[in-house]
């Protein structure tokens, strides 16, 4: 039984003069417990609003999420939704411990284990040492570190992430890469992974999903055989590497 | 406001103008009988009789304004965050908010007198009704200002509406809310002062009101710079309080200006 | 979304307004404190057309307006004064600081020694309270004034007076309007204490006297009087300072 099931989702907008646009159209996929899923699409195709869809923060206009066969019509208790926007979504009046604590609290988990726990996943996510720090004090890939961390905290058995490196420099974005594999393969969360860099989220992921223009639709599912531990030189240089890439490319600049 | 350490200038200023209000107010007799020179609003200061009453009026001024006080910021906190959270019930009391507003907050005195006669239990009604104004208004504000993100995160994370409303939205509109206090604190003091002059049996203001009509301008001038006093220090503390309880937002100012 | 809000909030007001008529009509509450709505109305509306309640509000406008704009001409030229040189600024920081705590209540004791009762002694005491939010607003609205304005300006070869009047005033305006804003609603509250406190006419008198005489349908016809006030002057003044500010 898959961890996580997309039946059948459509999401439509209704404007001002109640005409109503479809944002997400017929999608369906499913997420096996411990793998690593990429939906990429250009930008604007909707990418955001399903995951918001799925992460139970908005109710779709039709079909169903279920998480572990339960479906999903509020916020689910074993999934946490990584943001894009790290800098609007870190509690700015918590420190670094503070907001990887507060994680722990939104599962009733509170005193020294916790926060030994906190600790713990501050040093996994490469910020040790600045725990007592203010969000505004870190740099971009740093805060988006820290809402990694507080999402790990909460232990969902799935990580839903939006365009988690969309907004750090290029640099930045390598290095978080690696740090989010290394998470995965340490603590075993399923994850589901949305970005608009074709080579990310092959990188990254076990399985791709190719999504088209508004409405968002999947246009096509890969597969990602590569091997793990994958690294950014060897992986990114092999042949099967750049095969996948040209195909992905090409399905969504025909669809455009 | 730049807060120099030391303003010499801003002394010798100071400094001359009492010197001058001593000499002018010396010369003459008879404006001594509404404007007595500073030496003697200090001697005033110092009797025992005069400062043994200031010293009871203070403490019950201050009990009354930080009941008043700390009411209203508990009423208007909690009803100003969830009025701004949830749009269907600020659609209920809008209408009423709207109308209650703009009626200058004193106007209520006369309607407390009656309901509560003359007594502390007056003066504080007034009070928190005057002060919750601006904490309401600047709570809900601060609520529907916050970043939806911020409460999607929340929700995220499992959080129910009330933990939310805690955890989440409450500190987010913190420095918001913190402005509403700081509007509010002249304002307390204002209604607590103003309701014990038009009916109170003791307090600052019935004290500086009495000495006045007792002819004791000297009394009363004590009487001000006592309750100039209460106003500077209360403003102080509110402002010690607020600089280590917001620490977090003073930084995060200069990370989004650069 | 809009409409559906303001309908939800009339219905609360007319709710809570029939609540109030019956609970008084039935007997429920006490009489002295909450005569019926309908009565506080007619009471209202013959105040008005007897002349009574316009007379009240016209004596507190004049003493409220009187205060207020010899408080702009005042403390406007003085706080552009302050913002513009740090001498001036510091020579006259220690005085503001001192006077400034004093609840401007307290104020009206020593306003009646010098003025007695007269119109003098309520002028004197919203010019005092006004004098704050004026005077910090303009200063903080003309230092914030952008300096390479002021020097564009002193290039093109402005003089002192020119610059601060074409450059620094209309640049620091918007501020300057928030400090005669937040004046503005406080104008109207020690006019109506100094009325309370110390004197025989105006609104505040109106009101207060009306309770005392338990005369409470009139109070409230006052109160509803002194509410409209408020709210007219708060109006007239966001559509002057938008027409003044161009939008801003």
């Amino acid at each position: 039984m898959p961890l996580l099931e997309v039946d059948a989702l459509s999401k439509s907008y209704s404007d001002s003069s109640s005409r109503s646009t479809l944002a997400i159209e017929n999608i369906s996929f499913e997420v096996e417990s411990g793998e690593f899923v990429a939906l990429v699409g250009p930008s604007g195709c909707g990418k955001t609003t399903l995951l918001m869809c799925i992460a139970g923060l908005i109710p779709p206009s039709a079909g169903r999420v279920a998480v572990k066969a339960k479906p999903v019509d509020r916020p689910p208790p074993d999934l946490v939704l990584v943001f894009q926007e790290y800098n609007r979504s870190l509690f700015a009046w918590r420190t670094v411990l503070s907001n990887v604590l507060f994680g722990l609290e939104a599962k009733g988990r509170s005193g020294k284990a916790a926060g030994d726990r906190a600790r713990e996943l501050i040093r996994l996510v490469g910020l040790e040492g600045f725990e007592r720090h203010y969000p505004w004090q870190l740099s971009g890939g740093m805060q988006q570190r820290v809402a990694i961390a507080r999402a790990l905290a909460y232990e969902p058995e799935v990580l839903l992430m939006d365009e988690p490196f969309g907004s750090v420099d290029a640099m930045t974005r390598l290095e978080l890469e690696d740090a989010l594999l290394s998470l995965w393969k340490e603590l075993g969360t399923t994850i589901l992974l949305v970005t608009h860099d074709i080579e990310e989220a092959i990188y990254l992921s076990d399985c791709v999903h190719v999504l088209a223009r508004r409405p968002s639709r999947v246009l096509e599912t890969v597969k990602v055989p590569l091997a793990r531990p994958r690294s950014q030189v060897a992986t990114r240089g092999a042949p099967a590497f750049m095969e996948l890439r040209n195909e992905i490319y090409r399905r969504i600049a025909n669809e455009a | 406001m730049k807060r120099s350490v030391f303003n010499p200038t801003g002394l010798a200023v100071f400094a001359a103008l009492l010197l001058a209000w001593q000499f002018v107010s010396r010369s003459s007799g008879d404006l001594q009988s509404y404007l007595p020179p500073p030496s003697r609003v200090f001697e005033a200061l110092l009797q025992p009789q005069v400062a043994r009453a200031l010293w009871e009026n203070l403490w019950q001024t201050l009990a009354r304004f930080a009941g008043g006080y700390l009411i209203a910021a508990a009423l208007a906190i909690a009803f100003g965050v969830a009025l701004g959270y949830s749009r269907y019930a600020y659609s209920f009391s809008e209408v009423v908010i709207e109308l209650l507003r703009p009626m200058p907050s004193v106007a209520i005195i006369p309607v407390a007198i009656l309901c509560l006669g003359i007594g502390d239990a007056m003066v504080i009604a007034v009070t928190v009704y005057a002060a919750a104004w601006p904490i309401l208004l600047n709570a809900i504000d601060g609520v529907r200002n916050i970043d939806p993100t911020l409460i999607n995160t929340g929700r995220t994370f499992g959080l129910g509406r009330l933990r939310i409303l805690r955890d989440v939205a409450l500190p987010a509109a913190a420095p918001y809310i913190a402005t509403g206090l700081r509007v509010s604190l002249p304002i307390a003091l204002i209604l607590v002062t103003t309701a014990e002059m038009v009916a109170g049996v003791n307090g600052l203001g019935y004290f500086i009101l009495d000495e006045e009509r007792a002819l004791h301008p000297e009394n009363m001038y004590a009487g001000i710079a006592v309750v100039a006093l209460l106003g500077y220090a209360l403003n102080r503390i509110f402002v010690a309080v607020e600089e280590r309880a917001l620490a977090w937002r003073e930084g995060l100012r200069i990370s989004e200006a650069a | 979304m809009k409409g559906v809000s303001k309908l939800n909030g009339v219905l609360t007001l007319i709710l809570a307004l029939a609540l109030w008529e019956t609970t008084a009509r039935a007997g429920l509450a006490n009489p002295l404190l909450f005569p019926a709505m309908s009565r506080i109305l007619t009471s209202f509306a013959a105040l008005i057309g007897s002349g009574e309640i316009p007379a009240q509000i016209l004596t507190s406008l004049r003493r409220a307006a009187a205060g207020y704009f010899l408080a702009a001409a005042v403390f406007i030229p003085l706080g552009v004064a302050m913002g513009l040189f740090d001498r001036v600024y510091r020579a006259l920081a220690i005085v503001i600081e001192a006077l400034r705590p004093i609840p401007p209540p307290v104020v009206i004791p020593v306003a009646m020694l010098f003025f007695g009762l007269d119109d003098a002694m309520k002028i004197f005491v919203i010019f005092f309270s006004c004098a704050w939010p004026i005077l910090l607003n303009t200063i903080d609205g003309v230092r914030s004034v952008d300096r390479v304005l002021v020097d564009t300006a002193r290039t093109f070869g402005l003089a002192r007076v020119k610059t601060i009047l074409h450059v620094v005033l209309p640049a620091a305006a918007p501020q300057i309007a928030t400090g005669l804003r937040i004046s503005l609603s406080i104008t109207l509250i020690l006019v109506v204490i100094s009325e309370m406190v110390g004197s025989s006419d105006g609104i505040g008198y109106f009101i207060l006297n009306a309770q005392r005489r338990l005369k409470i349908d009139q109070m409230y016809a006052g109160m509803i009087a002194l509410a409209l006030l408020g709210y007219i002057l708060n109006q007239a003044f966001l559509f002057l300072s938008k027409r003044l500010l161009h939008g801003r």
